[in-house]
């Protein structure tokens, strides 16, 4: 009876899972198994895939130096430029903000990751681009200003697009943050100051690692932002990969720095993991 | 302090706004307003190339979110009841899902796809008894393959939040009340996660609506809204542009809005 019923619970439990457990078996396992297969391959004449076993494309990565470099001086950089803004909208919403419009604050600094990054970018593109702030400085005389397709509009571009996803993680430790502590803090007499680099800023710290995080390794597989803004003179991984794929047609050099970009992006999740384990318990984020 | 929290606000909201405004431009100029006009959302809504784009982006998001919510919530419901080594693995997959760059999927998904249809087509057409066998390609089953992972690890996250935050107590009391296990389902469980669900799938949907780099690799000869803006765009700034950026702009904050306040809901009625 009681086995009976455990081969059951057992069959329902199977039933459940099995829809999910496919597709996540053929359209992430197979897939990943398949890039891997294809980056020890060689490329066809014409284009696309011959089977093979070769480090050839890998040894090939440093013709593509530029792009490894660009994204690792860039990603980071621009994940700290979004902490330096974002830290201080955090701070106000979860400790000054008035709690009656708190909830519509918050909404609208989550609002914007949830529409489209493409239009997002594309109103710098606007912005930028000869007819907007460069049109603008020459009538007041300051003339051939070039704004688009240099490395501070793509920063631009990265601390508009990914401002939301650091500012979340950081408001949603600060907001869980025990008051007492700050008044136990100014009631021992230190100055404000004190209080926020003796107590707000340590306790905010997994937060902060949350995001700078998120930000990082989504900005590491970043194309668009690059290729609209940066328009190939500033270029990502991610456009290199579009560039193998989809004109050149070099898949096995593709995925092999595809496979790579995996590597990077495990790596920067583990150095993230060991240091939200350092201070102390990593909380859940509410990316919602 | 007040003056930068503004200035962020601003920043964050302005270039959207100007897009908008220049949506309604009378004019070609992107840095005049010469008048308020609603001719580029006439030429855009009669472009029939972007009405089949976006009606492409519909059907997929609609489709891949539907499969989300179903499987992701089996899954979230499933996955309580297996043992701690295989939630783990589950576990892991999802994150995996979530945290690979797109750019990533979209490629590994291009090349597997590609290498199985290698095998199978010419199997088929041995098989196939007529004259002209069907040939598998990439398309929109490829699309919502590729959007459907990400929005399932999106779902399960979402309603795995909410069942465990629920009450262990009420589940228990229907079951000594003799209540079977799917009425118990049915009558205490699901109403509570369904909200979750929902917002799960708002946000799948708008997920796949606005993704545009997996659907650019593996949207085969198929043409999806963020793709023919991604063209557009490349092709010149117009403001036709800006009059489909205003309407996926509507039509995000529409999705985002009701997912928010459904998850809301959630929140307020738990008590927190």
């Amino acid at each position: 009876m009681q086995a009976a019923m455990n081969t059951k619970r057992n069959l329902v439990t199977a039933a459940l899972v099995a829809p999910a457990a496919a597709w996540l078996c053929v359209f992430l396992v197979l897939p990943f198994i398949a890039m891997l297969v294809f980056a020890f391959g060689e490329r066809a004449p014409e284009g696309g895939y011959q089977a093979a076993f070769t480090f050839a494309q890998f040894a090939n990565l440093p013709t593509r130096a530029a792009a490894f470099w660009n994204t690792l001086v860039l990603a980071p950089a621009g994940a700290l430029l979004c902490l330096l803004v974002a830290y201080p909208v955090a701070y106000y919403l979860a400790v000054k903000a008035n709690p009656r419009y708190r909830l519509i604050l918050v909404s609208l600094v989550v609002v914007p990751f949830w529409t489209s990054l493409l239009v997002r970018t594309y109103a710098w593109m606007y912005i930028l681009g000869s007819r907007g702030v460069p049109n603008l400085l020459a009538m007041i005389g300051i003339e051939d200003v070039r704004m688009l397709n240099t490395p501070g509009a793509v920063l631009l571009g990265i601390v508009y697009g990914y401002l939301p996803l650091m500012i979340m993680p950081i408001y949603v430790s600060l907001e869980k943050l025990d008051r007492r502590l700050l008044e136990a803090s100014a009631d021992l007499g230190a100055r404000p100051v004190s209080t926020f680099f003796g107590v707000t800023l340590p306790l905010s710290l997994p937060g902060v690692t949350t995001g700078v995080a998120l930000v990082t390794i989504l900005l590491l597989g970043e194309y668009l932002i690059p290729q609209l803004l940066g328009g190939g003179k500033v270029f990502f991984i991610g456009n290199a990969l579009v560039d193998l794929f989809l004109q050149s047609r070099n898949w096995p050099f593709g995925s092999a720095i595809a496979v790579t970009l995996v590597a990077v992006v495990v790596v920067v999740l583990m150095v993230a993991m060991r240091i939200a384990w350092k201070v102390a318990g990593t909380r859940q984020v509410d990316l919602v | 302090m007040r003056a930068f929290i503004s200035s962020v606000y601003l920043f964050l909201y302005a270039p959207i706004a100007l897009v908008v405004l220049f949506s309604f431009n009378a004019g070609r100029s992107a840095s005049e307003f010469t008048g308020f006009s609603t001719a580029w959302y006439g030429k855009a809504l009669g472009n029939t190339f972007l009405v089949s784009a976006l009606e492409n982006s519909l059907m997929i998001a609609f489709t891949s979110a539907a499969l989300a919510a179903v499987f992701g919530t089996m899954a979230a419901l499933g996955m309580e009841r297996l043992g701690p080594r295989m939630r783990a693995l589950f576990d892991a997959l999802f994150a995996a899902a979530i945290v690979v760059p797109g750019v990533v999927i979209g490629i590994a998904t291009l090349v597997a796809l590609v290498a199985v249809f290698s095998f199978v087509n010419p199997a088929i057409a041995t098989l196939w008894p007529g004259a002209q066998p069907p040939q598998l390609g990439l398309g929109y089953g490829s699309i919502i393959a590729a959007h459907g992972l990400f929005s399932m690890a999106l779902v399960t996250m979402i309603v795995k939040a909410r069942i465990a935050s629920l009450g262990r107590d009420i589940v228990e009391a229907s079951s000594d009340l003799y209540a079977t296990p799917l009425t118990t389902f049915r009558l205490i469980v699901l109403p509570q996660i369904l909200p979750s669900i929902l917002a799960g799938f708002l946000l799948a949907f708008t997920f796949s609506f606005d993704d545009f780099i997996i659907a650019f690799f593996v949207a085969g000869s198929k043409t999806t809204l963020p793709i023919y803006v991604f063209a557009s765009i490349r092709r010149g700034v117009t403001p036709e542009i800006n009059a489909i950026a205003t309407l996926v702009l509507v039509a995000s904050l529409l999705l985002i809005l009701t997912a928010r306040v459904l998850m809301r809901e959630k929140k307020s009625k738990s008590g927190e």
